[in-house]
């Protein structure tokens, strides 16, 4: 019925287009079924569902330290990355000549450069500052790559944001703090959180940068995974992998609630 | 310093215009909101990144020496093959498939889009390690795909799905796909389906109304989309290096290999800055073809 204003597609074309997203979605889910194998290498459960090995995960001080690094330094560069970014952002909004979106267009080249090119460059540098295998190290590199991430969802915010709004504000007498805090920045919150989740999802999930420039006494989540999968076959990994997952889909679906509130 | 009133009015009457009034008035004001991203980028992102293309002319000896082995060493030309092939077999599979989801995707009524997109959403948020290994669950000799087949009695020796090309273009495309889609999907958004509409009713049929009219409309995302997720490709570490398992060597992994195992800081360095030559080469021919912020800002 619908197919004469728009155009219809074949079943064929609609049924391909699902069996890629089914691509897409479920290897990833083999995760959770492995996690509560009841055997002690990577398999599906065989006998029973067992939970051992998320107990394994939970009680391990290895894991939980890990797991605890990686949270104060996600935390702790996302607030860096969160604030030098949304000021960025909205300086160039402001300014808006040639020089100004010359610079957000640099700010935006993590993205794009391997990330490996600038691993070698930062352990070196590191290597010279004593800055290897520190929290403050790593902090700042995964703040540094984190930047684009807040540049891009703010950036995004304000292009949806009357400017009229701020020049009134600056008119009506109020100094240029307070038209940050209390005219722009509650207008482009959504974006700034959105940021802030893409930025901790950066640093929690970083591994290259990790590899060259952490390893012993700063061993992040990421680091002891990529381990793990590489020496032993352990299935406390599975655990890991879905926890992790349940993660990323939790922050993921905060940031589309946020997204979507923001429209209405 | 009188003036400040009048100069910084007359800044925001004339925002383009780059004056000194308008530097110590207002706008000069804006740039101190720019300055400490600005600085920590500088100091900590490109000075660490123009070290390396330093080093890759001065260390061991200056010169041209390390970009030699880009014309005479061998196991340097197998690693820019192989990552130039998996590049562009990668990069075609995704186009494919990421054409076929967003073709489907604006097609759709909008509920049904919107679970869709969801399914490509949430991939591209978890982090490559754990698709990765994901994946190496599934694929490996003793994993979950061979298990089954043998299972029932299809082949009797396990399948070799990993640690070869096979293993590394499968993983891959799964890392890619998400990618390739947003742009595309973009694109296709503003097309405006009327043309299409118009065509068919001209007499055109369907087949011939996509191919003259929706395809050529949909292809400036098409390669914005090939170029994103080719110049990804080119320098990804952590799929590769899992799936490919030392025996399909990519050019990021063999970059680390130097540095970490071989302490070869000459030859990492120069493989490092041809890799990002050449990506910056790629970003500017893609900037001549797509607008890259509309691009980002729509992510």
């Amino acid at each position: 019925m619908d197919g004469f204003s728009s155009q219809p597609i074949s079943p064929a074309t609609r049924t391909t287009a699902w069996a890629i997203i089914a691509f897409l979605v479920l290897p990833i889910t083999i995760v959770f079924a492995v996690a509560v194998t009841d055997r002690d290498y990577l398999a599906m459960p065989v006998d029973e569902i067992s939970f051992q090995h998320y107990a394994n995960l939970f009680t391990s001080p290895e894991w939980l330290h890990s797991i605890w690094q990686s949270f104060v330094i996600a935390f702790v560069s996302t607030a860096i990355a969160g604030l030098l970014g949304t000021l960025c952002a909205i300086g160039c909004w402001r300014i808006s000549n040639r020089l100004s979106e010359l610079v957000r267009v640099f700010m935006l080249l993590p993205v794009m450069v391997p990330t490996i090119v600038y691993a070698l460059g930062i352990y070196q540098f590191f290597a010279e500052l004593r800055l290897l295998d520190t929290y403050l190290g790593l902090i700042i590199a995964h703040a540094v790559t984190g930047l684009p991430y807040v540049v891009i969802t703010v950036s995004t915010s304000l292009a949806g944001f009357d400017g009229k709004l701020e020049r009134a504000a600056l008119g009506l007498g109020a100094s240029m703090g307070q038209t940050l805090r209390l005219v722009i920045l509650p207008n482009i919150m959504p974006g700034v959180v959105s940021g802030l989740i893409f930025a901790f999802i950066h640093s929690w999930d970083e591994l290259v940068i990790t590899l060259f420039i952490a390893g012993r006494a700063v061993f992040t989540l990421p680091r002891r995974m990529w381990d793990g999968i590489n020496e032993a076959l352990d299935p406390t990994m599975a655990a890991v992998a879905a926890v992790l997952v349940v993660i990323t889909v939790a922050l993921l679906t905060l940031e589309l609630l946020l997204r979507g509130r923001a429209k209405k | 310093m009188a003036t400040t009133g009048t100069s910084a009015a007359h800044a925001q009457n004339s925002p383009g215009r780059l004056t000194v009034n308008s530097i110590m008035g207002s706008e000069g004001r804006y740039w101190l909101l720019i300055a400490p991203a600005v600085l920590l980028m500088l100091g900590f992102y490109f000075y660490p990144l123009a070290r390396v293309l330093w080093m890759s002319f001065t260390f061991p000896t200056p010169g041209l020496g390390n970009y030699e082995d880009l014309i005479d060493n061998a196991s340097v030309h197998r690693t820019l093959i192989t990552t130039a092939r998996i590049g562009v077999i990668t990069t075609g599979l995704t186009l494919i498939f990421a054409y076929l989801i967003s073709y489907v995707l604006v097609h759709a009524k909008p509920k049904v889009e919107r679970i869709m997109f969801l399914g490509v959403l949430i991939p591209l948020w978890i982090s490559a390690l754990v698709r990765g290994f994901s994946w190496f669950i599934l694929l490996r000799r003793e994993g979950t795909i061979n298990d089954v087949l043998i299972g029932t009695g299809i082949i009797d020796t396990p399948l070799d799905l990993i640690w070869n090309e096979l293993g590394v273009v499968i993983g891959m495309v799964h890392y890619m796909l998400p990618l390739g889609v947003l742009p595309i999907y973009a694109n296709m958004r503003n097309i405006d389906t009327r043309c299409v509409a118009a065509a068919r009713g001209l007499g055109a049929s369907r087949g011939v109304a996509f191919r003259k009219v929706f395809l050529p409309l949909s292809m400036p995302g098409v390669i914005g989309a090939g170029i994103l997720v080719f110049i990804y490709s080119l320098g990804f570490y952590v799929t590769p290096a899992l799936l490919g398992g030392g025996k399909t060597l990519m050019i990021a992994e063999y970059i680390q290999l130097q540095i970490m195992d071989l302490v070869n800081w000459g030859r990492g360095a120069m493989l490092a800055t041809t890799l990002l030559v050449t990506i910056l080469l790629l970003l500017g021919v893609m900037s001549r073809i797509i607008d890259l912020r509309g691009l980002f800002g729509g992510k």
